[in-house]
């Protein structure tokens, strides 16, 4: 018979490099020793191939590194051997969810650059994708959320909704996630007949629907109770952080470059901006779900101001932005996207810097996860809402 | 496998054999990138790829006969998913989802980015497209049924020993070359 008054190691480390063991204190109680425990690359709650290496005491998180750089691709390098033409292309996949309005910052930058004026209409229109692209990749979060949080329904709503919305923007564009629609100067072409008249009605729709989601999903008590308090992130080390998007506005802070700091013709509209009071995971999806209503009302708004007119301008057969810098901040489903575009006055930029959100979101996660148990890891991940292409571009 | 890679069946029971399989392929989705999300749609109500017969809820490799990579492969990422295909039991099957994992699509001259999927381990089907529509999907997985059904299995694992695709063991040497 062993003696327990001494701590014995009763089941040793199975995997090499790591040391899972359980030990056995004198008074008949279980300790835990300290474990490391690595989620991903592949792993059904990480959405993508993000992986975060937790240690534990138990369930209980001590301490979490997110271990990013399994999508790195090299995006800013590559966009220094594109032209100016071809960059919108590459640009548009970085995030996946929302590749109009990355594509839409790129055409922002190299417009300032040249100083070109847009024409109004291919503004407007803009406007009107961009929060179309916003609706999508919210939609996406939603089903995704409540899927890592066991849910599989709202996953298939989701996407119906997701489906009738890209055979709207396909009708325009013949893309269903990277448009590539945008361009120097304007957009590649104008929106075909009876576009407006469909995104009015699918606009209805959806926001019939809307109801579906509040009622499914934000109403329902395993939901509530699986999210309300959880990963609770202070206004204060959020924007210490650089968090941004729904992830900011959770906390209560309501920053939104389409308020702050009108691009486009934000200026001209009334922009709703949801917010949270507590940051926790409940307020992040209820700001997500409510940006959803918001982008309607934008587009309702922006149906009726669509003047008619040219959508484009004439380019040169070379597209050359000026020698200089240029810094554009627009806000992405996600949050602020920054482009920093340094040109020497050749074919293709000298530099092009990304400032994207979901890298910076992502920092604040290791803060999020100090303490919390090992389900409420999955509710806190799959509420910081971030695409990987976006983290390691 | 057992005696399947050994004999040769008859060709009654190998039609009734393979239908059998090519109806119940049990999906795992290696999602990487865009593609992955194509793939979620077409698992969705709109294109249901179930209906084929596909089902994307394996628990992991050890459950699947069939591995769609869909997105770009790193060069970060590769040995996981050479570690995930040799952890899926024979018969296995791999589709290459979309321009970057079939070549690398465009970043076809980054630095960190796999070439191929096909560099890491042997696909059957690759289905072209930046992502591939989800109809793009469902075609190239009846076009892997059509495989399954005209195959032979005791053909394909005599084929699949003398595969000269490996990494790991072999790698230092293929960079010396």
């Amino acid at each position: 018979m062993s003696d327990l008054s001494t701590r014995e190691r009763i089941h040793p480390g199975t995997a090499p490099g790591e040391d899972i063991h359980l030990e056995i204190l004198g008074e008949g109680d279980f300790a835990t020793a300290e474990m490391k425990l690595s989620i991903g690359p592949a792993h059904p709650a990480t959405h993508g191939v993000f992986r975060i290496v937790l240690e534990m005491d138990g369930e209980r998180i001590l301490g979490a590194r997110p271990v990013i750089g399994y999508m790195h691709r090299g995006f800013e390098k590559l966009a220094e051997h594109r032209d100016y033409r071809q960059i919108k292309a590459l640009v548009n996949r970085h995030d996946w969810l929302s590749g109009f309005s990355n594509e839409m910052g790129v055409a922002l930058a190299v417009e300032r650059m040249m100083e070109l004026e847009v024409p109004e209409r291919a503004q407007w229109i803009r406007m009107l994708l961009a929060e179309w692209n916003r609706i999508l990749n919210h939609l996406m979060f939603t089903g995704s959320f409540a899927l890592e949080l066991g849910a599989i329904t709202p996953m298939f709503y989701a996407f119906r909704e997701r489906e009738d919305i890209q055979h709207l923007l396909e009708s325009a564009t013949g893309g269903r996630l990277h448009f590539t629609y945008n361009q120097v100067g304007g957009l590649k072409i104008d929106l075909p007949k009876g576009f407006l008249r469909e995104s009015a009605r699918l606009s209805q729709v959806t926001r019939t629907r809307l109801r579906d989601y509040k009622d499914l999903v934000l109403g329902n008590d395993i939901f509530q109770a699986r999210t309300k308090g959880v990963g609770p992130l202070p206004p204060e080390v959020a924007l210490s952080f650089g968090v941004s998007g729904p992830t900011l506005q959770a906390t209560g802070v309501p920053e939104d470059p389409r308020v702050t700091e009108p691009y486009l013709r934000y200026g001209d509209i009334d922009v709703p901006v949801p917010v949270g009071e507590n940051g926790d995971s409940f307020d992040r999806f209820y700001c997500l779900l409510h940006r959803v209503e918001a982008s309607l009302d934008i587009i309702d708004q922006i149906h009726d101001h669509i003047p008619p007119g040219p959508v484009n301008t004439k380019l040169p057969k070379m597209v050359k932005a000026p020698e200089g810098a240029t810094y554009v901040r627009t806000e992405n489903p996600l949050g602020q996207l920054g482009y920093w575009l340094e040109s020497d006055g050749g074919r293709t930029p000298w530099r092009l810097k990304m400032r994207t959100p979901s890298f910076s979101n992502v920092q604040a996660i290791p803060y999020l996860l100090d303490g919390v148990l090992v389900p409420d890891a999955i509710a806190v991940l799959g509420s910081v809402f971030f695409v990987v292409g976006d983290i390691d571009r | 496998m057992g005696v399947m890679d050994q004999v040769e069946l008859p060709k009654p029971i190998r039609y009734v054999f393979n239908w059998g399989r090519k109806y119940s392929l049990w999906c795992f989705n290696f999602g990487l990138a865009c593609c992955a999300i194509e793939f979620i749609a077409a698992s969705t109500s709109r294109h249901d790829f179930i209906r084929h017969g596909v089902i994307p809820f394996a628990h992991g490799p050890r459950q699947a006969d069939l591995l769609v990579v869909s997105g770009t492969l790193t060069d970060k990422m590769a040995p996981s998913v050479k570690r995930l295909y040799e952890e899926m039991p024979e018969p296995k099957y791999v589709i290459s989802f979309g321009s970057c994992a079939n070549c690398g699509g465009p970043y076809w001259d980054s630095y960190s980015v796999t070439k191929g999927v096909d560099q890491v381990i042997p696909v059957d089907v690759y289905v072209p497209g930046c992502p591939p529509r989800p109809e793009a999907l469902l075609d190239g997985i009846i076009a892997l049924q059509g495989m399954i059904q005209n195959e032979s299995l005791k053909e394909r694992i005599a084929g699949r020993r003398l595969d000269p695709i490996t990494l790991g063991a072999d790698a230092p040497l293929a960079l010396e070359n």
